[in-house]
């Protein structure tokens, strides 16, 4: 997409103007919390160009014209990469920031190099801001922050590896996202310096302006629905399939994982046993020590391959989790949106007084409802597309190791009997052929 | 079955071989070639069954039997095959025919009966003596320990062995006719005392520290395979979980479908394979186990010898002894401490006659004595001469079983390494299709 189409910029004056996401984002360092999520959006083109002024516009309202399928694959123009997690220590507090690395050729980008550091927190502001941009578009989620279960500090090291893929992942997804990579906040993220990135999250709507959408939000969100076309009502029936399944995969990996590493707490005392034993051998010392020497070795690619799902799969898996949580949220985003059409229809029959204004805002709840529903419905066959890569490739990926793992066993076993065959018809003793 | 038809030890080493006929080979490879009784007849334990019965205080007990089959080798050479020869024994008869065994050649290292009561369980296996898999592998011990002793150069001729193959009736008559309990419950006597002997022979004491040594790390070795048997179970099953969450993913899916449906059967297919491998494993740890008896077997022929070499200590001590008491008698010297001594010492010497007598007696007492030290001394250079011999043998042995053993345990790594590499690929090929 070219241009310089910014999506987000809100004026302060617009009466229905947007909600963003999370308002505690900019305030407090909370979770998520999906009841004050956004309900209507209103987007203004800054440039006011050839669209009609009471017309919500936005590239959002181009995703009708906009083919999601040309997802530009061949034609990658931007490369983003996170990694390098360093610790800061300041009066108040310690935390982590990864190095963002950004090599693009765009031309809305002043140069083609970026490097800046990135703290969580900023990640969180800029999924908020692009959610709250496009509240019936899908956003890749964040990894959690922090693991309850398994008692893993915040600074452990593994922990933080594991974040900074994620990172990275989720920066990659945006990136590769039609509308998302073109978001200016996006641009920010990537290129500004801390100093600039810190003042630039401070503008956005007034918190006051807020607080009366989230009022009116909740209010429509209480009434609920009444004609909920029926492929939002499959998509819902699927996504809640879909949670349940991929939940329980999540856990079904992780208790492989914690049988795997039980197995192996057994298998690493067999080894020193042949070992001992081999000493009080004269003949069969030798072979004892060999199977000793087999043993350990196997226990090393064990290690590794419990290692392997800890790092591919699991991430991966509990992505997705976090996934149908968000797919979840979108689709009662898109509700909440018609749910307010519905009342405001229902209100311009019922009142006499302010008729021009209530068609008005009807008219404007109208097209709101009509470009959510398109976007979600680009993005819902998108995000199938992503999500069928994705988890396709991690299972291969999975299943490429575990052979691989079995291959490099099979070859420690082959030695040893090799090992004790030549022995063995040096010696004449044993016929194996 | 016990095919020792051929002469030749059987052949190894073939990673395809199934968990039965492998079994077969290494029973073969642990027969010796040519040796007695396996010469003239094949000897298996072909079956076992439920019985039961009043037992000796007339109350109502379940007990196994196993059916010992016997055929003379030459007949099944002939192409014939005539109907062997069979009786039922129960595993307390071969108590009985082993202890027998103990007491007659306590300087042979006797072969070991499969355990009484299950040990080293993973929690899969059952520990109850009337499951079906634990009364089945200890069908194959039996047939086992059987086979060794007829191939033991010395036992296999022994004719309580033979009848014990041969005579179903009046067999424990015949063992019991032998006397052999009453030297039983003496040595056990004799075993259970404490006692130091003064001139251990090193090579003994070495040996015991040996089977020491063998008890205590086999003993390690198959309680840390019991636990990783449980653990790699776990492991595999819950695969099993796998393939059930994506067949329900499949049925929501439109692409993904097939694909997912198909991993889910391989899924399936992996979590299962599992129970093979560890029924292979359990064959392993049997012959682990057969030699941690055995080290129990080697350890008692020690103690037995220290046995006799105390018999002779004692026997030569005593001889020592009496040789002096002649000579205070003799000499009138009172040399040693006796209670006649300090009697005449108090009452007065003896009479000339008295002490001619007692010179008498205790000629006669060291005549006797160094007939028993002759004996016993012949007797200790006996069992040493033997037991080592057997000891020998029995090394040997040990080595070439443990040796096929480690090998086999390796091969079975192999084929659970080969069956896992296929699984993985048919799922990989199948999550590609996802």
């Amino acid at each position: 997409m070219s241009g310089s189409v910014v999506d987000n910029t809100v004026s302060p004056g617009n009466s229905s103007v947007a909600i963003p996401t999370d308002i505690s984002g900019q305030i407090l360092d909370l979770d998520e919390d999906d009841d004050l999520e956004v309900f209507s959006k209103d987007l203004t083109l800054t440039d006011g160009s050839s669209f009609n002024a009471s017309m919500q516009t936005s590239p959002a309202s181009m995703i009708n014209q906009y083919k999601f399928e040309e997802d530009a694959e061949d034609t990658k123009d931007i490369f983003v990469t996170v990694d390098n997690p360093e610790s800061h220590v300041t009066a108040i507090e310690t935390y982590i920031t990864y190095r963002v690395v950004t090599k693009t050729t765009r031309s809305e980008f002043d140069s083609s190099e970026f490097e800046v550091r990135r703290r969580y927190q900023d990640f969180l502001w800029l999924k908020g801001r692009l959610e709250e941009a496009h509240p019936t578009l899908i956003v890749h989620p964040l990894p959690e922050k922090f693991v309850v279960k398994g008692m893993v500090e915040r600074f452990n090291e593994d922990f933080i590896e594991t974040r900074s893929r994620a990172l990275h992942r989720f920066l990659n997804k945006i990136a590769e996202h039609p509308i998302f990579s073109s978001s200016e906040d996006f641009k920010i993220f990537l290129t500004a310096a801390s100093g600039e990135l810190s003042s630039h999250k401070k503008q956005g709507p007034g918190f006051l302006s807020r607080m009366g959408d989230t009022v009116k939000a909740v209010a429509a969100a209480v009434r609920g629905v009444r004609n909920r076309p029926l492929e939002f009502t499959e998509m819902q029936e699927y996504v809640d399939a879909f949670s349940q399944k991929i939940s329980s995969l999540d856990k079904v990996t992780q208790r492989i994982v914690r049988e795997q590493k039980e197995y192996l707490d057994e298998l690493k005392e067999s080894g020193p046993t042949y070992a001992l034993w081999s000493q009080s051998e004269e003949e069969l010392a030798e072979p004892l020590r060999n199977v000793a020497g087999c043993v350990d070795r196997c226990c090393k690619e064990t290690e590794e391959q419990v290692k392997n799902l800890n790092d591919h799969l699991i991430p991966v898996l509990h992505e997705y989790v976090l996934c149908a949580d968000t797919l979840k949220a979108v689709l009662r985003r898109r509700d909440n949106i018609q749910a307010d059409f519905e009342a405001k229809t229902e209100a311009l029959a019922t009142k006499k007084a302010d008729r021009d204004t209530m068609r008005d805002d009807l008219d404007k709840a109208e097209d709101r409802l009509e470009w959510a529903n398109n976007a979600l419905k680009s993005d819902w066959t998108r995000w199938q597309k992503v999500m069928r890569t994705d988890l396709r490739s991690a299972f291969v990926d999975t299943a490429e190791r575990n052979v691989s793992y079995y291959e490099k066993c099979l070859a420690v076993w082959e030695s040893f009997l090799h090992s004790q065959r030549t022995d063995a018809e040096g010696n004449g003793n044993v016929d194996f052929s | 079955m016990a095919d020792s038809g051929s002469e030749d030890i059987a052949v190894i080493g073939n990673t395809d071989l199934t968990p039965s006929e492998s079994e077969n080979n290494l029973k073969n490879t642990m027969v010796e070639k040519g040796t007695n009784l396996l010469k003239m007849m094949e000897i298996s334990v072909a079956e076992a069954e439920k019985r039961t019965g009043k037992n000796a205080v007339n109350m109502q007990e379940t007990y196994t039997v196993y059916l010992i089959e016997t055929r003379p080798v030459d007949a099944a050479s002939e192409g014939t095959n005539p109907v062997p020869d069979s009786l039922w024994r129960r595993y307390s008869e071969f108590e009985l025919l082993r202890n027998y065994l103990l007491v007659t050649y306590p300087f042979l290292v006797v072969p070991p009966l499969p355990e009484k009561r299950a040990e080293f369980v993973w929690h899969k296996l059952s520990a109850d003596n009337m499951d079906p898999d634990f009364v089945e592998r200890r069908r194959v011990g039996l047939e086992n320990f059987l086979l060794r002793v007829a191939s033991h150069p010395d036992l296999s001729s022994d004719n309580i062995f033979y009848s014990f193959l041969t005579e179903e009736n009046g067999w424990k008559e015949t063992v019991f006719e032998t006397g052999f309990q009453a030297k039983a419950d003496s040595r056990l006597k004799a075993l259970n005392a404490t006692f130091r002997v003064k001139n251990p022979d090193k090579r003994f004491a070495e040996m015991k520290h040996y089977g020491d040594e063998l008890q205590s790390v086999i003993s390690q070795l198959l309680r840390v395979r019991a636990r990783a048997a449980d653990r790699l179970y776990g492991v595999y099953k819950v695969h099993g979980n796998y393939g059930r969450v994506f067949s329900e993913w499949s049925a929501i899916e439109k692409e993904m479908g097939d694909g997912l449906q198909s991993a889910g059967h391989h899924m399936d297919a992996y979590a299962a394979s599992v129970d093979d491998i560890l029924e292979e494993e359990e064959h392993y740890a049997d012959q682990l186990k057969e030699y941690l008896f055995y080290a129990d077997a080697l350890r008692a022929v020690c103690r037995k010898h220290e046995l006799t070499q105390y018999e002779l200590e004692m026997a030569t001590m005593d001889l020592t002894s009496k040789k002096q008491q002649r000579e205070e008698l003799a000499t009138g010297m009172i040399r040693t401490f006796s209670l006649k001594g300090m009697t005449s010492k108090l009452f007065g010497q003896e009479t000339p006659e008295q002490r001619e007598a007692k010179l008498k007696m205790l000629e006669t007492q060291i005549e006797e004595g160094k007939e028993m030290v002759k004996e016993r001394n012949a007797e200790c250079e006996e069992f040493v001469k033997s037991a080592w011999v057997d000891i020998e043998r029995f090394k040997e042995q040990k080595d070439h079983d443990l040796r096929e053993a480690l090998i086999s345990y390796a091969i079975m790594q192999i084929s659970m390494c080969k069956k896992g590499i296929q699984v993985w690929n048919n799922a990989k090929e199948c999550f590609s299709k996802m």
